[in-house]
């Protein structure tokens, strides 16, 4: 964990916790070590209650590939979602 | 009776920067002594097992060792949940750290059972920290795993880490080892040479062993990138130093 390279999004949503459903309100993005994936360095996404308390974390970290179709199937569902139900990316909610 | 041994392990409290309470694990060799003492500085990963593990085995070698959670004030829970909070906070601020591995290098002094010897030992983020420790003085001698971060790129220094660590090599106090992966890029080999050109510069002494086919934190047998020939040879250097540096 020496890179300290950290993005983050506000959220709004809720996210399901070892304790059970939170509320989500920040998504911290990074790539460094993993504290549990098998491999050197990871994209780590920590899923936060910033009001809540320090275990309140959907805690994710994936490989590099993956964290790319990650993003690609996130965007699809976006897109698809747009089709149906309006553009979701211009009318900010979701 | 003749080849006993024994230790004690636990919890305690030292007086961190600002005069904060912080925990610390702290293990010793049963016994009057006199013994050396260790500073251990967690990793980035947190006040976690590993180095639970690694305080007792200082302590299997005849040395009071300390291992302050540097995390303390970001609350508890489990290291895991610690370290990403901190880690979305940045790291901890520089001077904080280095007020609480003081705090313990004089938790050690302290000590009836202590020779008057201590050294400071850190890996990854905590190699970084020693080296700070290492020249904010009070240390025997310095072991810094694999430090990232003592060279800085302006880009790279923060509100909490403002100064890059190499800026201060002038006033390194103690001899210091360096344990390095060649395939590292956090130190890279670069670094790493920068690094040594300082240190040579300022007339310090020092110890660099640079390891091929091992990368970052060859140390955790728990991890991938555990190198077992390199990891057993750098312990051996590392107690080797110390015997030499730290004995009364």
């Amino acid at each position: 964990m020496c890179t300290w390279i950290v993005q983050s999004a506000e959220l709004n949503g809720s996210g399901k916790s070892a304790d059970g459903w939170i509320p989500i309100t920040k998504a911290n993005v990074c790539y460094d070590h993993p504290a549990h994936a098998f491999m050197d360095h990871s994209v780590n996404i920590d899923f936060v209650n910033e009001n809540g308390a320090l275990g309140d974390r959907v805690a994710v970290e994936i490989s590099a590939e993956s964290a790319r179709q990650l993003v690609d199937a996130i965007l699809a569902a976006l897109e698809e979602g747009s089709k149906e139900h309006g553009d979701l990316l211009a009318a900010g909610s979701g | 009776m003749a080849g006993y041994e024994g230790m004690i392990a636990e919890i305690t409290t030292v007086k961190g920067y600002n005069g904060d309470e912080i925990a610390a694990y702290y293990a010793r060799p049963l016994g009057p002594g006199p013994f050396p003492g260790v500073v251990l500085i967690h990793h980035a990963p947190g006040w976690d097992e590993w180095y639970r593990e690694a305080t007792r085995k200082f302590a299997h070698h005849g040395y009071l060792a300390i291992s302050p959670n540097l995390y303390e004030r970001e609350g508890t829970g489990s290291p895991d949940d610690v370290a990403a909070a901190v880690r979305a906070a940045g790291g901890v601020a520089d001077d904080q750290a280095v007020g609480d591995i003081d705090g313990s290098m004089r938790f050690l002094r302290s000590l009836p059972q202590t020779n008057g010897k201590v050294g400071v030992f850190g890996t990854c983020s905590g190699g970084r920290q020693a080296y700070l420790a290492g020249c904010a003085g009070g240390f025997d001698a310095v072991v810094n795993c694999w430090g990232g971060r003592i060279v800085m790129s302006d880009d790279e220094k923060s509100e909490k880490m403002p100064v890059a660590p190499i800026d201060y090599t002038e006033k390194l106090s103690a001899p210091i080892l360096g344990l390095f992966g060649n395939d590292d890029t956090n130190p890279t080999q670069a670094h790493v040479n920068t690094l040594e050109e300082a240190l040579k510069h300022h007339g310090k002494e020092y110890e660099f062993h640079r390891y091929d086919g091992a990368g970052h934190g060859f140390f955790y047998y728990d991890r991938t990138n555990y190198r077992i020939e390199q990891a057993l040879d750098g312990w051996e250097k590392l107690f080797h130093f110390f015997a030499q540096h730290l004995a009364a």
